[in-house]
């Protein structure tokens, strides 16, 4: 249940971001995660409903997009797509590969509100 | 309002992690961060490598666990320099413990910090301690179909020790499908056969590790 830390990574960062734009309200928190990283969404969804009580991402919502795998074999260079299981070169059939996309845990954005955009919608 | 972010969710872990391999590097002490599932063999294999190599570097080892001190324990009996952490509860270390827990050694004798992880195939392969490189274990009990179940930890891996392998014969274990696997998923990372208990093998494994303690002082 490695998920909590990492939810409460991904608040810690939304929620530093937010104050130094001085928002009111955090909407929504969007995260990428790559396939080859052993976590899983639901997990996260659960935690970051326990995590975000009581602050101000208390209605936000988590968007998660998930990165498949790719990768670039280093004998050849060639970058090609796999699931998490096969990193076999298709062109020389190497197992020399570099993961280049599949391993993100990023955040990606926050949609925010501040107290300007309160004023400019009164 | 959007803000553009594009920040690891890890980044208080890994600038802590870096944080901690920078002292390492500058003190000249190789990190290794053991990962395996409970009962593969971790403490034994690390007493296993403390003897293969005691003679020629200090070494060091901080022990994961969720609660006890028994893994500890069993180190300093062999008069090595042992960390206890407990995680009470949670099921991998991170880069704040292994900054605490450094904090009580003397990084300036030693060449070798051992870092045994909480026993896990999958939550500690996340997250960076700032080690060299991160190593696993897999016993041939626990079946030749782990990297299809577990693939994260074969390709963060460096190095797999498969031990208990004077259990092969009782085991229904296909280590060709095994290997296969593994090279599937890490083309990168050799595989050392080890019985750490009796000894077989790990003379190997000792000198792959060697190699990389040797590499760091004459980086």
């Amino acid at each position: 249940m490695h998920e909590m830390g990492i939810t409460q990574g991904i608040l810690t960062a939304s929620m530093e971001a937010a104050e130094k734009a001085h928002a009111t309200r955090i909407n929504e928190i969007r995260i990428s995660v790559g396939d080859m990283t052993d976590v899983v969404e639901d997990a996260l969804q659960f935690a970051f409903e326990v995590l975000r009580e009581g602050t101000i991402a208390e209605e936000a919502t988590l968007a998660v997009t998930h990165v498949s795998p790719k990768s670039r074999c280093t004998q050849c260079g060639t970058e090609f797509s796999h699931d998490r299981w096969d990193l076999l070169c298709p062109s020389c059939d190497a197992f020399l590969c570099e993961v280049v996309e599949g391993r993100e845990l990023r955040i990606d954005s926050i949609d925010i509100d501040t107290d300007d955009d309160i004023e400019e919608q009164g | 309002m959007e803000i553009d972010l594009s920040a690891p969710i890890l980044a208080k872990n890994d600038s802590l992690a870096a944080a901690n391999r920078e002292l390492f590097d500058e003190k000249g002490v190789f990190v290794l961060d053991l990962l395996a599932s409970p009962g593969a063999g971790k403490t034994c294999t690390i007493l296993a490598t403390i003897a293969a190599l005691r003679d020629r570097y200090r070494i060091a080892v901080i022990e994961g666990d969720i609660a006890s001190r028994v893994d500890a324990e069993k180190i300093k009996a062999h008069d090595i320099p042992a960390v206890q952490i407990n995680t009470g509860g949670a099921c991998h270390l991170e880069s704040d413990m292994i900054q605490r827990a450094i904090s009580v050694l003397d990084l300036e004798s030693l060449d070798l910090l051992i870092i045994e992880n909480v026993g896990n195939l999958v939550c500690p392969t996340e997250f960076d301690l700032g080690e060299h490189a991160k190593v696993m274990i897999l016993s041939v009990p626990e079946g030749d179909d782990k990297p299809l179940k577990y693939p994260g930890i074969f390709q963060v891996a460096e190095a797999i020790i498969l031990n208990k392998y004077d259990t092969l014969p009782v085991f229904d274990f296909d280590e060709a499908a095994f290997r296969e696997a593994v090279a599937r998923l890490n083309g990168k990372a050799p595989i050392f056969p080890i019985s750490a208990t009796k000894g077989d093998g790990v003379a190997a494994w000792a000198e792959w590790l060697a190699a990389r303690i040797d590499g760091l002082k004459t980086r």
